[in-house]
């Protein structure tokens, strides 16, 4: 018992020190998290796109060959992306430009951080969507051309749509470890969250302390998003019910009839 | 302009080494209800995909109105506006309300505006008896409904011909009734179909051809009363056979 208020006591003298640097380094944190998931969500909603467009042996070879080669360059994108360190990642752009490019090509540090994780989660939602597209019924393809969408109309209207529903769970995946990942970008001198531990235990010696703050403000932040995306998942899922203004006429005129359907408008008026 | 709409020349389909379809000739005239008949397996799902380009034929022409499809302007997309077509599976937009699948076909490919599209979706919604649905999403409904749903979809891209590919298969006994009603209507109104089924009734009393498909070539075709009245080959008596009770 001692202990724990103890534990109390510092974790509040902490907090009452550092609560502002550990606010605006959770706010870079998400920020970061966030932009760079939604940044992902559209680089991988692009890829898979471009992947499934259907080659067929009629086409112009110009066409066959260009969307080889498209294939191709999202293959190694996906490839060296998703199978090097995030960290290392940082290192290479941040410090790789330079120097090949001399110290205007330097980006500033947000910038930079931003865009590793994008691409980097754009990596992984590019196989994600790609696979989110094979689950999807052949049978909606089929019926949009069947009414003269082209490729793009249907990946736009119908598939993709359907796609981001059932890939919710792993847009939030992607965003909790971003979440926590990002705090690599210590390397090139992000200051998110858990730079703000290192910068005050490095100054105070609390580290303990300033680690149940940080781990209670992670937590925060991933059980945040969870409740969101949950959310927005029942919200694309549309009401359960549906409003019925008269009845359908031809079901009962037509002289088949049926208890089962009457009950079933029942179900769905409840 | 041609008076006919539809002209299949000498087509083949091959998956592999596998010869699906061979030597297919048949037209359809405006106003034309050809009913395509046969075992399962017998080719008729793939010859329905080939003449709107879900499959490409393997040789062999497809006139439309007198133009290769192939060399359509606007290529199978714009070709497939003309040519609607009413799957066994319905294959709805599981992310789209009713009025939304009657809808977008028409706003994202015809570029109509939204109230002249939900006018129009809803006009044939009517026609369908599904109206009073427009708020349901495809999940909500029974197969019956959906099928009707499908049709309407298909109508309101305002079709010149309309293939159908079994469209009662996949339903209960109960809705099958609600549909043929629905095709029956549209045959009685001038609508132009081609119609792949088993139910023999519709093909006798709504089709004004009726063609036979045995192993990928058309064995026979001709008026209901010829196919069905006087069949000139044992293997269509013996199928034809099996659906009399
Ligand atoms: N995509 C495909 N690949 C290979 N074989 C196919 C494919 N589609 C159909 N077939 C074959 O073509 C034949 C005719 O099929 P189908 O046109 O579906 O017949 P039906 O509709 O008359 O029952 C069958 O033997 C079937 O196995
Ligand atoms: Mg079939």
């Amino acid at each position: 018992m001692d202990k724990l208020s103890q534990l109390f006591q510092d974790v509040s003298a902490t907090w009452a020190g550092g609560y502002s640097q550990y606010l605006t380094g959770a706010g870079k944190t998400i920020l970061l998290a966030v932009a760079a998931t939604a940044v992902g969500c559209i680089i991988g909603l692009a890829c898979g796109i471009l992947q499934t467009i259907p080659v067929s042996k009629d086409d112009n070879p110009v066409k066959k060959a260009l969307l080889l080669v498209v294939r191709a360059v999202i293959r190694i994108y996906v490839e060296v992306f998703r199978g090097t360190p995030m960290i290392l990642q940082a290192v290479f752009i941040y410090f790789g430009l330079p120097y090949f490019f001399g110290n205007g090509a330097r980006l500033d540090v947000t910038p930079a951080a931003y865009l590793v994780v994008s691409i980097n989660t754009g990596a992984y939602m590019a196989e994600t969507v790609r696979g989110g597209i094979m689950s999807i019924d052949p049978g909606q393809t089929e019926g949009a051309k069947a009414i003269g969408m082209n490729h793009f109309k249907t990946m736009t209207s119908v598939i993709l749509p359907q796609t981001i529903r059932n890939i919710i769970p792993q847009i939030g995946n992607n965003l909790i470890i971003n979440i926590k990942d990002t705090s690599v970008m210590f390397i090139i001198g992000y200051t998110e969250l858990f730079a703000v531990h290192k910068a005050i235990v490095g100054a105070k010696f609390v580290y303990f302390p300033s680690a149940v703050i940080e781990m209670a403000m992670y937590l925060c932040m991933t059980i945040i998003c969870s409740v969101i995306l949950r959310w927005w998942e029942r919200k694309l899922d549309g009401p359960q019910n549906f409003d019925i203004a008269t009845t359908d006429t031809l079901a009962l005129t037509s002289g088949t009839t049926n208890y089962i359907k009457k009950e079933r408008k029942e179900d769905m008026h409840r | 302009m041609s008076e006919i709409i539809l002209e299949v020349q000498h087509l083949s389909k091959s998956f592999g080494k596998h010869e699906v379809l061979r030597d297919i000739d048949f037209t359809v005239s405006p106003g034309d209800v050809t009913s395509i008949i046969g075992a399962s397996g017998s080719g008729k799902s793939t010859l329905l995909r080939c003449v709107n380009l879900l499959e490409t034929p393997t040789s062999g022409d497809i006139l439309y109105r007198g133009e290769n499809i192939k060399k359509i302007k606007g290529g199978a997309p714009a070709y497939r506006t003309k040519v609607g077509m009413v799957f066994q599976s319905f294959n709805l937009f599981n992310n789209m309300s009713v009025l939304k699948n009657c809808m977008v076909g028409q706003t994202r490919v015809l570029h109509r505006g939204k109230e002249q599209a939900r006018e129009q979706a809803m006009q044939y919604l009517t026609k369908v008896g599904m109206a009073p649905y427009i708020n349901a999403k495809p999940r909500q409904l029974s197969g019956g409904q959906k099928q009707r749903v499908a049709i309407a979809r298909a109508l309101a891209m305002d079709p010149d011909i309309l293939l159908f590919d079994e469209p009662t298969s996949a339903l209960d006994p109960e809705m099958v009734g609600e549909v043929l009603t629905v095709m029956r209507q549209l045959a009685s109104d001038g609508m132009t179909m081609l119609v792949v089924t088993h139910e023999m009734a519709f093909a006798r009393d709504v089709s004004n051809k009726v063609v036979y498909m045995n192993n990928g070539v058309i064995l026979e075709s001709g008026t209901p009363a010829e196919v069905f009245g006087n069949p000139r080959h044992q293997e269509t008596k013996d199928f034809l056979s099996r659906f009399r009770s």
